[in-house]
């Protein structure tokens, strides 16, 4: 519990951090209007209006073109349209093109949609491997994709890791895609607002980003897609975005998460140095505590907020439910639909076994977070450590 | 056990261990709710009906936990489990014993692998919606007794404790009816309170055992087809699959040609896996009147000689019986003879509605033997 508030003390920005301010202000403006954004009438247009300056706000702070944002209800659906849907078309175009290049790292909204194209649509999907920080081999990418330029029909590798915190070299990827004609998608969801990205700069084709993780709300997300580059519908319906998306616009949602899309990137640096310079001394705090934590992922190229941390002899699972039970809220990377820990499969492709990979837990700031939290995880670190140590020792009964 | 305790209240997602969660709670203690996964692949094991490891049960032990209002966690159990139950359960059959899971589980599972996380997390007790009593005994000794209600008594599994397990265990049930329960389950707003109870075995689906076992078996040695003979005259009056469809007892699906000289039903006497012979016979060869058993597993200190009564199946009936206990071994003269009763099978020995302990039956002699 954090002494001055009252509240928990929230470590797992990564997971969904807290709407701004701002955000908050532009939906509930919008939430008592009435108007379907493709009605032909005044209110009609209104809400149009809001989907659309919505629009253009996002474009200025991704460095897009306004056409290109395709709004979607989040990242999760921005990644199964870019993946599906360019794979579809690409494929159309040149039945040749089967091959799927990604990293073994990527988030599940973008492993599972390759593993059922894999399945169901035939596609070769290649998961290239990284290295003990979590960042892609781009040496492997190259051979990959020069073995066979022409049977390629798109590359997705995400911008951070949302696990490990790892920048991954999106340029160096595009440099390398870019000269055989291969559009790439990025999965930005975690970088944006942390790190800067612009689309334009990047030369990617596809950009996944979320209101949720941005200080936006839930449900909505888009996904910024090159004009240019077909991408097959997978949604079907009233074709509202350019016709590869359908369903009603949500516009008070929409308004939100452009309101704070555009206050993170505003913000960004200011907010990049402030957590990077916290998320350090909860890195040192935690390990003069406890001297034999390891820090998971990149040592610089990483994402400003996330501390990834191994306790060796811990259950993560463990860990988190005594830090829990003191009000000290993280996260052990994934679990499955019942709520187990699962093995991260992003830190079994860095090389960790089973038994490392479930002793770690990730913390990540996010705008709200003060020293106050650090502080509080600083002095609940060692007992919860001991304790979960303790629980692994067999009791003689 | 006295006093505010730390307890983790092992919640299966049924409307019996929602209500002593509940309970627990309401006693004052600081409880934590756990779901035991004792599958990773939590789909995998039964779907639907009810059982301990579906995600539909997740869900509901989660919402009863919310309505509660006590944290809650999954725990992954799935290893243990599949090693010391699953595994058991299927070896116990390939060497054509009939086991009981349950009893195994709450030996290994709930009562030792949970218990020892969480006494190393801190917490003082598990808390289970089992129908049982515990009592305090003069000397201090806690005491495992038989429900209230003796519909749903459930200590017949619980004999596998020992006394330090006792002593970290809740069973806030023990004292109440099921009828009732379910009442205290719609007061309380939890919506396990419609679901039907669990019987089978939780991960067996749709309690098809000799199915599950062929799936599993698969060609393991002992489980080949063999020959089905009279017992008396030693005649072959047919074949089978494997002796894992087979438990002592068993009267349907022998598929014998011939009905037996006397016109009387046949059933299953013995079954000896290693030449697949399965052995049949009248009813009155089912009757035991003795029984030695192994693995004695004590609620207490181990009784000696002890007149009392003895428990063979989980909704079984009493046998008065003279049990002897020497070390592991464990020796029941049944007062009242038994039918039926197959090794692997686990016999509870109680001494009035007291539960002494168990062990497990390795060999039985029909009745009027000595």
């Amino acid at each position: 519990m954090n002494d001055l508030t009252g509240k928990p003390v929230y470590l797992d920005h990564a997971a969904t951090t807290p709407m701004l301010p701002a955000a908050i202000e532009a939906m509930t403006r919008h939430l008592s209007e009435v108007g379907n954004p493709s009605s032909l009438h005044a209110s009609g247009r209104r809400a149009r209006r809001v989907v659309e300056e919505a629009r253009e706000t996002i474009a200025g702070a991704m460095s897009c073109r306004p056409g290109d944002v395709v709004f979607t209800s989040g990242g999760t659906e921005a990644d199964n349209l870019a993946l599906k849907g360019a794979f579809w078309s690409r494929h159309q175009a040149d039945p040749r093109r089967r091959r799927i290049l990604s990293t073994a790292v990527e988030h599940h909204a973008v492993l599972d949609p390759l593993m059922w194209l894999a399945e169901e649509v035939d596609a070769e999907v290649e998961l290239l491997p990284v290295d003990r920080y979590g960042r892609l081999e781009v040496e492997a990418l190259r051979t990959s994709i020069e073995r066979d330029p022409g049977s390629v029909a798109l590359v997705s590798v995400m911008w951070a890791n949302n696990e490990v915190g790892t920048l991954q070299p999106v340029d160096e990827v595009v440099a390398l895609a870019s000269r055989h004609g291969i559009p790439v998608h990025t999965d930005a969801v975690q970088a944006v607002g942390n790190v800067p990205v612009d689309f334009a700069a990047s030369g990617v084709d596809m950009l996944t980003l979320t209101g949720h993780k941005v200080g936006g709300p839930f449900g909505v997300g888009a996904l910024v897609v090159r004009r240019e580059l077909e991408v097959t519908a997978m949604l079907h319906g009233g074709g509202q975005e350019r016709d590869i998306r359908s369903g009603t616009l949500d516009a008070p949602a929409i308004a939100g998460f452009a309101a704070a899309v555009e206050a993170a990137v505003k913000g960004q640096p200011e907010h990049a140095e402030r957590i990077a310079v916290l998320r350090d001394r909860l890195v040192a705090d935690v390990r003069r505590v406890v001297p034999d934590a390891v820090a998971n992922g990149h040592p610089t190229l990483r994402l400003p907020g996330n501390a990834h941390l191994r306790f060796p002899g811990c259950a993560g699972d463990s860990l988190l439910m005594l830090l829990d039970a003191r009000d000290i809220e993280c996260s052990t990377g994934s679990a499955c639909s019942a709520g187990i820990a699962q093995p991260s499969h992003v830190l079994i492709a860095m090389g960790m076994d089973e038994e490392d990979a479930l002793s770690s837990l990730r913390f990540s700031l996010g705008h709200t977070s003060t020293d106050a939290d650090v502080d509080a995880l600083a002095a609940a670190i060692g007992p919860c450590v001991d304790r979960a140590r303790a629980s692994r020792q067999p009791v003689a009964r | 056990m006295a006093g505010p305790l730390k307890v983790v209240a092992a919640m299966s997602g049924g409307v019996d261990s929602a209500v002593a969660a509940a309970r627990a709670v309401e006693a004052g203690h600081d409880v934590t709710g756990i779901h035991l996964a004792l599958s990773r692949n939590p789909a995998s094991y039964r779907s639907g009906a009810r059982g301990c490891c579906t995600l539909e049960d997740a869900h509901d032990a989660r919402r009863a936990a919310d309505v509660i209002g006590i944290p809650f966690y999954v725990w992954d159990l799935s290893e243990r489990f599949h090693e010391d139950v699953v595994v058991d359960f299927m070896d116990e059959y390939a060497a054509g014993r009939t086991p009981n899971p349950c009893l195994r589980c709450n030996e290994k599972i709930k009562f030792a692998a949970v218990l020892d996380r969480a006494i190393g997390l801190g917490f003082d007790a598990v808390a289970t919606g089992h129908y049982a009593r515990l009592r305090v005994a003069a000397d201090g000794e806690v005491e495992l007794h038989r429900a209230e209600d003796d519909g749903k008594d459930q200590s017949y599994v619980l004999g596998v404790l020992t006394q330090d397990q006792l002593r970290h265990s809740l069973f806030p049930l023990g004292d109440t009816p099921k009828s009732q329960v379910r009442q205290e389950a719609e007061r309380r707003g939890l919506r396990v309170a419609d679901k039907p109870d669990s019987h089978d075995i939780c991960f067996v689906s749709d309690g098809d055992n000799a199915g599950w076992l062929r799936e599993k078996l698969g060609e393991r040695a002992p489980n080949h087809g063999g020959d089905i003979v009279d017992d008396a005259s030693g005649e072959v009056l047919g074949h089978h699959d494997g002796t894992y469809a087979f438990t002592i007892g068993q009267r349907k699906g022998l598929r014998l040609g011939r009905p037996a000289a006397d016109g009387k039903p046949r059933f299953v006497l013995d079954i000896e896996p290693v030449s697949g012979t399965v052995k049949v016979g009248p009813r009155a060869a089912l009757r035991v009147g003795r029984l030695e058993a192994s693995h004695a597993r004590w609620c207490g200190a181990a009784p000696g000689r002890l007149m009392g009564t003895v428990q063979l199946r989980a909704h079984g009936s009493e046998h008065r019986a003279v049990v002897t206990a020497d070390g592991d071994h464990v020796d029941v003269e049944l007062i009242d003879p038994a039918e039926g009763i197959a090794p692997g099978q686990s016999a509870v020995v109680y001494d009035g509605t007291r539960v002494v302990g168990s062990a497990t039956i390795s060999a039985t002699h029909p009745a009027g033997s000595r």
